[in-house]
This record gives C-alpha cells, structure tokens and sequence, in this order.
C-alpha cells in the first residue's frame, strides 16, 4: 500500500475463501501482516474472524485463495507445523492448556527444543522469565498444577507461553480474545508488552470486543462481516463509534413497525431479578429477544429460568414453560430414539393414561407436527439422526411447540437452519404468539433479535440494556454489547 | 423372519439353545426335563434380579446397583425371621422382604442425590451396611422358610417351575412398563442424555429415585424366593448375583452406555448362563474353569455387542 514498506508481509493470505457445509465462513479475504504492525481485527459473532485466524494458524486450509510467508506462496504446504516453523504463535480464545501439569510442564510441550537432562530447568527458566516481562509482579508458581490456577492466571501463562523463544524466534502472535479473563491492571499490562514487542520488530493480530483496547493498542484496524473484510485502515481514523458502525449492517427496514406495547398492569408469566440493574420480566404473547455477544449468559438464564419451574421430582402435566435447544447434540437429541419418540417426549404426559403411553393419539400429535413445521421424512420412525441438522432441530421445536406450555424458551435454536424454514418458524411463531403464548429468544443473528418485541442485551452474565419498540435496532444493540472501557 | 434376526436379543436365545442341545447330546438325552426344569428354576432368580439392574444401568453411564447382593440376603434374613416358620405369617414375611427393599432403595438414592455420591461407589458402601446389618439381625441362626412357602419354591406347575412363573409375571409386567409405559419412555431418555432429557421435561430425579426403588425391591424379592427354595437364608446366598445381574443385562444385548433396555434378553441370557455352567459341570470342569469361561463369555458378549451398531 504504502511506499515506505519495502519488508514483504510476515504473512498474508489472498482471496481467501472458506464453507462448513452450507456455511459460507470466508467470501474472499484479503488479510496481511507487516513486520513491526499491530493489527486489530473486529466483527460481529460469526463475521468469520475465528476462521479466518484458523488459516493463518494452519489450523485449517482455504478453500480457495493463497497464503504467503514473507512474500512466498506456501498455500500448498501450509500447515500448523509450517505456522510454527515460520515463528508464528497463537492464543486461542479457549484456553489450550493442559489442565493436569504444571506451568513448567506446559511451556515444554510448545517448545520441543528443549529435551534431554535438566529440560524441567530451562523450561522452567523460560517461562518465569516471559512471565516476569509480560506481567511483572504476577505472583505465579511454575511449578503449580493449571487445575490449581485461576482463570486469568492460565491466560497469562499461555500468553506467556506464546511470547517464549527457545530455538526459533517468536515473529507473529495472533491474540484471540486475549483480555477476556483479564482485569483492567492485567490487561494493560498486556497491551504495554505487545506495543513493546512491535516496536522490537514483532507483529501481532489482536481480536477483541473491547473496542477501545482495540483502538489503543492497533496500528491498523481491519473490520469483518459476513465473511468480507469491510474496512481496513489506520487505528487513528476510527473512534469506537464509528468501529460500531463498520461492523453493523444497515438497519433494516422493519416488517411493521413494532409499537411498544404497554404492559402496565398486565401480570408478567416469567419475571426474575438479575444482580445487575435491569430485572427480566416477559409478559402473555411477547416475543422477547436475549441479544449481546455469544456466551455472556443468555443460555445459562434461559436453563435456569426452565430449571426454577421444577419439575425434578414429579413430571409437570401442566408445565409452564417448555425448551428449545440450540446445542441440539448436548441439550436435545436423543440420538437412540426414532424421529416420533424425539418429537412427542415433552408433550408426552398429555398422551398417558394410568402411566401407559397412548400410541396412537402420540402418532397423530406427530404426524399433526410434521406436516405443520414441515419435517422433511417419509416415516417418523426413521432415526432422528437421519435427518439433516435443520430438519433435526425442527423436530426439536415441534417438541417444544406440541405442549400446552405458555412459555417457550429458545436458545439460539436457528443454527444451522437454512433460510426458507427460518421464515417457515418466524410465521409459527408470530402466529403462536398472537394466541398469547410467549417466547424467550436468544439469538446471535440480528435479523432475529430485531423480530422481537422487546429485547435484553446480556454482557457479561447480565442484563446491560432493556430496547424496546423502534429502539430495537442492530446499532443499539452492539454499542450496549461492546463494552467501551479504557484499556 | 429378517425382523426377529435384528433383535438384539435373539442371540442370547440361539446361544442358550445350543448349549442346551450340546449338554443334552452329551447325557444321551437322559436328563432333558430335568435338565430344563434345573435352568428355569435357577435363571428365574438371575431373571428378577436382572429386571431391576437392566433397569438401573439403561439410566446412562455410571448407573449400575452393586448392593443387589446384600439387598437380597438382608431381605431373605429378615423375611424368614419375621415368619419364624409359621404358614400363616406368609403374607408378612412377603411385607417385610418389599419393606426392605424399599428401604435399601431410597437409601441408596439418598446417597446418590444428597451426598452426590457416584451410584457405584453409594451402591457399594450400603451393600455393606445392609449385609452387616444382615449379619446382626441373623446371629448365625439358620431359620427354615414355612412349610408352604417351601413347597411352594420347589414345586411345578404343569411341569413349570413356579419360581420361574413368577419370574414370567414380572418380566411381562417389566416389559409392559418399558415399551407401554411413560416411565420406560423416561429412563431411555435419560440414559441417552439426562441434561437433554432434562430440558424436555423429564422428571429425572423422580425416575432415577424409582429405578433404584425398583431395582432394590426385586432383589428383595429374588431374596425372599430364593431363600424360600433353599430352605432358609444364609449369609452369602446374593454374592454369586452381583456380576451375573450385570452379566445377563449386557449378554441379553441392553445397551451398556444406557438408553436401550430390553427384556426378553434376560431371559436367553440367564439360560445361557446357567446351561454353560451345568454343561461345563458334565464335561467334568473344574469350578476355576468354570468361573473362567463365564468371564471369557461376558468379555465376549461385550465386544460382539460394542460392534453392532445400536438398535
């Protein structure tokens, strides 16, 4: 870009593109690295960033698209061991660490150099001392058991880990996350190593959803969306505002506009007070969305707003609320039990007489189901895991929607779900709740959040913002996600 | 025909059939009724108290009811004390061996859920409570089963033990409330995934609580029979059911991993495992032979049957 660049890139990656299946990940990324350059990387849940990260660690192979080291094309052979033996390391956003050995233990197996007698010594050398550089006054024992380590200790220590060199020099760090188990002083601390180890020459890929961290510590900033890098430029022409702005889409014009209703007098059928400000209540036939960044709290609130209706002990005939799963393989299928089984386990109570299960009644409800939501199988007593994930996770919402419950609560069920059903379950659900039932909805996609009547934005375990009616739009919901602290 | 070779629990039958043909075919045919009559009465016993831990191990991984052994000499123990060989204490010896069985089973629950003890480790300490307290209650005196109870253990019915009609009652009841039943529905789902069994609706502790109920209370009950068969209960009259309550739920082709349950298996599988010993008895083998062989079978069954995909 710039004449006064003569150094080749440490890395780059061209064109880059990348699908899970029907996912399009990567639509053709033009990503770079220079020697000596900080560069932030910023999008929403889902813009691509993670896998963008994974071609660059070798983790994964572009589809399509080249990847370069130092200006040489290396696309074919590149691979996490290539990554590593052009100095290039990583901090994953899922701590990597093994749990059952010490610090010292865990230095030694990124650096395989160091072996033979007294390796406990020099590795344990190496990693005190990067422990001390990056984070003085850290109080960390390396020879402390990872399990016995809290968790903003273990980030240290793998951020330590990364910045160690032993037989190779340490040329790019990508940071996935890395101040996310920080507090203030820690991460500052982090900030001020990674503007130090720029300036000897090193490079270094920050990903963040604290903006301002972000705009402190970048030289450069590159904003991604839907799998494309949208902007890139220098840090100093972004504010955090306008960073926002890069990563929402325009707002879309709504189907009708969405008055607020006043509920003034109305009885709410779900309340719960939370420890931050703002309370949770969702009033007969709302549909209420649970938005903010993934991860912050909105599955564990919507499980224990379904755990706090009981039903442990004794089965709920009349049961209040009723699941969908979003993580159908650990919160729904039954992988054994045949697609009728799967769809009717809620609803069952209702089909039971003197504790035997009426077939006959269940095959209707199924059948009733399918043809409704439009399950794509001949027999329902296939195997549920012969459907396809979308046609699976309807199953799932028929479970849900078989009941009488007046509360349904859905944790991002939509995964995987193309986007003709999608359209196919907003009408269900519109039509359910214009009969008064009413549905929690977690969702990291904003075109669903932005269907909902009224919406609570979760950051970091609890409620930050309460958007109703017009208010209800993608910017507002990501200025309250994104946490404007100082770093 | 296709459709019955898919069962998973046909081949415990096939496998208890040759057995029997090889045994039979050894003695020249000579011991064919008795022979028959011997592995009904004795499979009946390992039927009951394999109804209660197929039960307990189709809850998922980890489930399995060790304290079966106790359960069952406990409950004999107290049932013939309580009767002291009066026929007309019949009925209130039964009240005591179910008493005892529920009894053991929510205490092993208790532990289970209250001090979140793994249902191994909680099974196996209150096996030794109960036996101990089998042992207190007992003093070593052996009490002989009323008149009419022993009669009633050791005798046929057209040619039928009566032992394993009960044992035929129970299992049509057992396979009722598994197939037919809300309940059955319940314990295969939590035995595939509780947290998503849970979030369905499930009520999960209500269904493990009864399963550990039930599972107890058979064993009492197989106690009480088989106390009543051999005239009078002794101390360690369970131990041998331990593994061969586990070892007919795997052979009878339920799911180890839990979610499966079936239980005609149980029966194929408690044949088979009384025939392999009385053909090994023929052939003249040694009790170390025999205990050998059993195992090799069991490892066996367990390894053909990882490989089948589930039904």
């Amino acid at each position: 870009m710039e004449a006064t660049a003569p150094l080749a890139d440490v890395l780059a990656v061209n064109g880059a593109e990348k699908s899970f299946g029907a996912v399009r990940a990567l639509a053709g990324v033009d990503f770079f690295v220079r020697p000596g350059e900080c560069v932030g990387l910023v999008g929403h849940n889902g813009a691509g960033k993670s896998t963008l990260v994974n071609i660059i660690t070798g983790g994964a192979r572009p589809d399509a698209g080249k990847v370069l080291v130092d200006g040489r094309d290396e696309t074919a052979s590149y691979g996490i061991a290539t990554a590593r033996a052009n100095g290039l390391r990583c901090v994953f956003q899922e701590l990597s660490l093994c749990p059952n050995l010490t610090v010292t233990e865990n230095a030694r197996i990124t650096h395989r150099s160091i072996s033979g007698f007294g390796w406990r010594v020099r590795a344990e050398a190496l990693i005190r001392q990067k422990l001390d550089e990056v984070f003085p006054g850290h109080g960390i024992d390396s020879r402390a058991m990872i399990a016995t380590l809290s968790i903003a200790e273990r980030q240290m220590v793998e951020i330590a880990t990364a910045f160690s060199e032993s037989d190779r020099k340490v040329r790019l760090v990508v940071l996935d996350e890395p101040t996310s188990s920080l507090d203030a002083s820690l991460a500052r601390q982090l900030l001020a190593y990674v503007r130090k180890f720029v300036a000897s020459g090193g490079s270094v890929v920050i990903i963040s959803h604290i903006l301002g961290e972000i705009l402190s510590t970048a030289d450069r900033v590159v904003v991604m969306k839907d799998g494309r890098v949208v902007a890139d430029r220098s840090a100093a022409d972004f504010t955090v505002d306008s960073l926002v702005a890069a990563m929402g889409s325009v707002v879309r014009a709504r189907d009708a506009a969405l008055a607020a209703h006043d509920y003034t007098g109305v009885r709410p059928v779900l309340k719960r007070s939370s420890q931050g400000a703002i309370d949770f209540v969702a009033y007969p036939g709302e549909i209420v969305g649970l938005a903010g960044l993934g991860g912050h709290g909105q599955t564990d609130m919507l499980v224990s707003l379904y755990l706090a209706e009981g039903g442990d002990w004794i089965s709920r005939k009349d049961g209040k609320v009723a699941f969908v799963a979003g993580d159908r393989h650990v919160d729904g299928n039954l992988p054994l039990w045949s697609i009728l089984k799967n769809l009717t386990l809620t609803v069952l109570p209702d089909l039971t007489r003197m504790g035997l299960v009426h077939t006959g009644e269940e095959a209707n409800v199924a059948k009733k189901w399918r043809d409704r939501i439009e399950v794509r199988t001949q027999n329902l007593d296939n195997p549920i895991l012969s459907l396809s994930g979308g046609n699976q996770q309807k199953v799932l919402f028929a479970r849900a929607l078989a009941t009488r419950a007046p509360v349904v609560l859905m944790d991002d069920p939509m995964r995987g779900v193309d986007i003709g059903t999608k359209q196919e379950v907003y009408a269900i659900l519109r039509s359910e709740a214009a009969k008064g039932r009413t549905f929690v909805w977690y969702s990291t996609e904003m075109e669903e959040v932005c269907q909902c009547d009224r919406v609570y934005v979760f950051r970091e375990g609890t409620i930050v913002a309460e958007l109703r009616g017009a208010d209800t739009t993608e910017e507002n919901i990501l200025s309250a996600s994104f946490s404007e602290r100082a770093a | 025909m296709r459709a019955i070779l898919a069962k998973p629990w046909v081949w415990s039958f096939f496998a208890a059939g040759g057995v029997w043909l090889v045994t039979i075919m050894f003695t020249g045919g000579a011991s064919t009724l008795g022979l028959s009559q011997a592995a009904l009465t004795f499979a009946a016993f390992s039927i009951i108290v394999g109804l209660g831990q197929m039960f307990v191990i189709t809850l998922g991984p980890g489930n399995v009811d060790l304290s079966i052994p106790a359960t069952m000499t406990l409950a004999g123990t107290a049932a013939l004390k309580v009767m002291d060989t009066s026929d007309g204490m019949v009925l209130a010896g039964i009240a005591v061996a179910l008493a005892v069985g529920i009894t053991i089973g929510v205490f092993n629950y208790a532990l289970i859920k209250l001090l979140r003890i793994p249902p191994i480790i909680a099974t196996l300490s209150s096996s030794f409570i109960v036996q101990s307290a089998a042992i207190w209650y007992n003093r070593g005196i052996r009490i002989k089963p009323p008149d009419v109870l022993s009669q009633f253990a050791t005798a046929s019915t057209f040619g039928v033990p009566n032992v394993a009609i009960v044992a035929l009652v129970i299992s049509a009841l057992a396979w009722v409330i598994l197939e037919k039943g809300i309940y059955g529905r319940w314990v295969s789902a939590i035995g595939q995934n509780m947290r998503a069994a849970r979030l369905a609706g499930v009520p999960v502790d209500g269904t493990r609580f009864a399963t550990y109920v039930l599972c107890a209370v058979l064993a009492a009950l197989a106690g009480f029979l088989l106390s009543c068969f051999s005239g009078g209960a002794a101390l360690n009259m369970g131990a041998e059911y331990l593994l061969t309550s586990i070892a007919v739920v795997v052979i009878g082709g339920t799911a180890v991993a839990g979610g499966f349950a079936n239980v005609p298996g149980i029966w194929g599988a408690s044949l088979f495992l009384f025939l392999v010993v009385s053909m090994l008895n023929t052939y003249g083998a040694s009790a170390g032979v025999r205990m050998l062989f059993t195992g090799v079978i069991i490892i066996g069954v367990v390894v053909a049957a990882s490989r089948k995909p589930a039904a």
